[in-house]
């Protein structure tokens, strides 16, 4: 297409969005190469709030904080009631001395040494998540790379090879070796002529020579070439015995019992496609620096107890959970942040079809577990430097810290990011019965010494915090099409938001989007009041 | 510790109903490719590895922010086996189905023991109540797949 100056395109846009709204101006910029990852066009502008307006937030995480803090740029008078001591909801991280209390009242106290964390809760940020990222930079949130894909960590299955985990690069060059030799041998047959022109053939049998390290033959063989990708037995090296041997490449059934191609197709998911990016010093930055810029506008520890309302306003009950007070929030509009777990169970006054919506997101329920090693000996004696080592054990993987590295002292592993059964399994488990689950698995990749650097350790099972009772919302097709809209639809003066009420469930960027959602249809409808 | 995990390497029939893909999920996984469920095929078993998550061991539920997960534990709606079924089948509220983590016999079993072992209702649950529920519905939950390409 023509390219046009900055300037030109500008006004272009502008008069788009003018004559269109919002939507025309997102196709509009989509068409012109901009904007297609993501429907963030920058923080809202609203201006013009009817005099003494005010909104009630319910919640302090991302989508209560991104809410108020736009909605008192444009002048409203703001509140936020907070169930914790702290801001920020899910983006939260521990360090030494906190303490982690569970449903049934099972209570950790972290031991990590000064300036170590676990993020609990969310730990990478997609680069397209631009709605996140700018108020990062805004905020002052020091960003750093998120070690995504690294060739050099570990692929564990327990019925593939002995159990022993192999390195992610020597699979995943296997895996491309052996299905460029199968498929050139297909073409070459001509099993496929039906399918590809003559011209096209000659062009993908010469690109799987190169992708897949092919020998002159077309097939996949163990040579210098392929170790050249999946490493070498004995790497190259300087002077007299400078040369290096090659690698034995695995045979193809051997390869396929590893399933290598779920995490090679795990990193091409949208979400999971590096550059990623996580804040200096832990998750909770983010959180903190949203609170920063809003002052003394959070009550914590308020547990809200009932929300009404009528034509003039809504009205939350709360109960201060540390003194036994309690009173009342009175605002012209609410944004109700808090997790559907919970607030389907509370004295909710919205019509059928919200209350519907809210009782029909099915959450679920990861587990995650820090462990906090003497020394870095992934990076020290493996060469593993950030990233994840993958398992089909209940705990999912661990994930190699992003953060000091090379330094002496220790560093807190990732020791379980349990999904599915996986996280099932885990947070029906004491915190002890966890970390001893976390050692037992994760010694699979550093069995000499796993459990001899193990200083201690802490475990969140989110089914079990009991200001959840679930980790993410995990939308069905079906509910989805039933619900969605009702969900996110105003109920009178009343509005859900969160990543629930989100298409990036259990991500930061949804609950902010959704926030920025909500505010803009209040501010709609108090502007035209 | 004597770990109460169930090797995954013996998964045989139950293995087919629990691909649950890695790709193209939007949701932040693990990407380990550990979707396998519980291979036990005994009710007390299954109800540790995956109940006890949020109904808790001695199945009393539990909360703390004025909401709760629910007792299982002397639940006299749990008289009917049909309310449990669905339940598990379909999911309610914040507890997602089950079809695609456990087999109509897992959860048949499962079921029985929650009604015999913490409520007084013995009659067993049969595999065949369980498909019987599957069948007559509209079918299991089916998680969607914002970025899958389907």
């Amino acid at each position: 297409m023509t390219e046009l100056s900055g300037q030109t395109r500008r006004e272009l846009l502008t008069m788009i969005g003018k004559a269109g709204g919002a939507i025309a101006m997102y196709q509009a910029m989509t068409a012109l190469g901009h904007a297609a990852e993501t429907q963030f066009t920058g923080p809202p502008k609203l201006t013009g709030a009817p005099k003494g307006a005010s909104v009630l937030v319910l919640g302090a995480g991302l989508a209560g904080m991104a809410a108020a803090y736009e909605l008192t740029k444009a002048g409203y008078k703001v509140q936020i009631l907070e169930y914790q001591d702290r801001p920020g909801g899910r983006n939260y991280s521990l360090r030494g001395g906190d303490k982690v209390v569970e449903v049934g009242g099972a209570t950790q106290t972290v031991g990590f040494a000064p300036g170590n964390y676990l993020n609990p809760g969310p730990w990478r940020i997609p680069h397209h998540h631009r709605a996140l990222l700018s108020y990062c930079k805004a905020f002052g949130v020091e960003l750093e790379p998120f070690i995504q894909l690294n060739h050099n960590a570990f692929v564990h299955n327990s019925k593939a090879l002995g159990g022993k985990p192999q390195r992610y690069k020597e699979l995943a060059v296997d895996f491309k070796g052996h299905v460029s030799d199968l498929l050139g041998k297909s073409l070459n047959a001509g099993a496929l002529d039906k399918q590809v022109t003559a011209e096209d053939k000659a062009k993908l049998l010469e690109a799987l020579r190169e992708w897949g390290v092919l020998d002159k033959s077309g097939n996949y063989v163990s040579s210098i070439d392929v170790s050249g990708q999946r490493g070498y037995d004995k790497a190259p090296g300087g002077g007299v015995g400078g040369a290096p041997t090659p690698s034995k490449i695995n045979g193809l059934s051997d390869l396929l019992n590893t399933g290598v191609w779920t995490q090679m197709s795990f990193f091409f998911n949208y979400v999971m496609q590096t550059t990623m990016f996580q804040p200096k010093g832990g998750m909770d930055m983010i959180g903190k620096g949203f609170a920063k810029q809003l002052g003394n506008i959070i009550q914590y520890n308020a547990k809200v107890t009932k929300v009404a309302q009528d034509d003039k306003g809504v009205t939350a009950s709360w109960t201060d959970i540390k003194t036994g007070a309690t009173g009342e929030a009175k605002a012209d509009y609410c944004v109700c942040t808090i997790a559907l777990p919970v607030l389907s169970q509370l004295d909710l006054q919205v019509g059928p079809a919200m209350k519907a919506a809210i009782r029909a997101v099915p959450y679920a329920g990861q587990v995650k577990v820090g462990l906090e090693m003497k020394s870095r000996f992934w990076e020290e004696k493996y060469s593993i430097y950030g990233g994840h080592s993958f398992t089909d054990q209940a705990i999912g993987l661990i994930s190699y810290p992003n953060n000091n590295m090379f330094k002496d002292g220790p560093a807190v592993l990732l020791g379980a990011f349990a999904n599915g059964a996986g996280g099932f399994q885990l947070a029906g488990m004491t915190p002890e019965q966890r970390i001893e689950t976390a050692l037992a698995q994760g010694s699979v990749f550093h069995p000499e010494e796993y459990r001899k650097e193990y200083m201690n350790g802490v475990s969140v099972a989110w089914s079990r915090v009991p200001w959840m009772l679930g980790c993410t919302s995990r939308w069905s097709e079906s509910a989805r099409a039933e619900h969605y809209q009702n969900l996110v639809a105003m109920d009178g003066r009343f509005v859900l938001a969160g990543e629930h009420a989100s298409y990036y469930g259990g991500w930061m960027e949804g609950s902010i989007l959704s926030g920025l959602d909500a505010i803009a249809r209040i501010h709609q409808k108090a502007t035209a009041a | 510790m004597k770990s109460r995990l169930v090797s995954l390497t013996a998964m045989a029939g139950a293995c087919a109903l629990l691909a649950m893909a890695v790709a193209g999920r939007a949701q932040d996984v693990s990407g380990g490719g550990s979707a396998a469920g519980p291979s036990a095929a005994a009710g007390k078993e299954v109800y540790e590895q995956i109940c006890q998550a949020c109904h808790m061991a001695d199945a009393k539920g539990g909360g703390g922010a004025g909401a709760e997960i629910p007792a299982l534990a002397g639940n006299a709606k749990l008289s009917d086996p049909n309310y449990l079924i669905t339940i598990l089948v379909k999911g309610r509220g914040g507890m997602p189905w089950f079809t695609d983590m456990l087999t109509p016999a897992q959860m048949a079993a499962v079921s029985t023991y929650v009604r015999g072992h913490f409520n007084a209702y013995p009659e067993p649950v049969t595999e065949a109540d369980v498909k019987r529920v599957i069948d007559g519905g509209d079918g299991p939950g089916k998680p969607e797949c914002n970025s899958c390409g389907k």
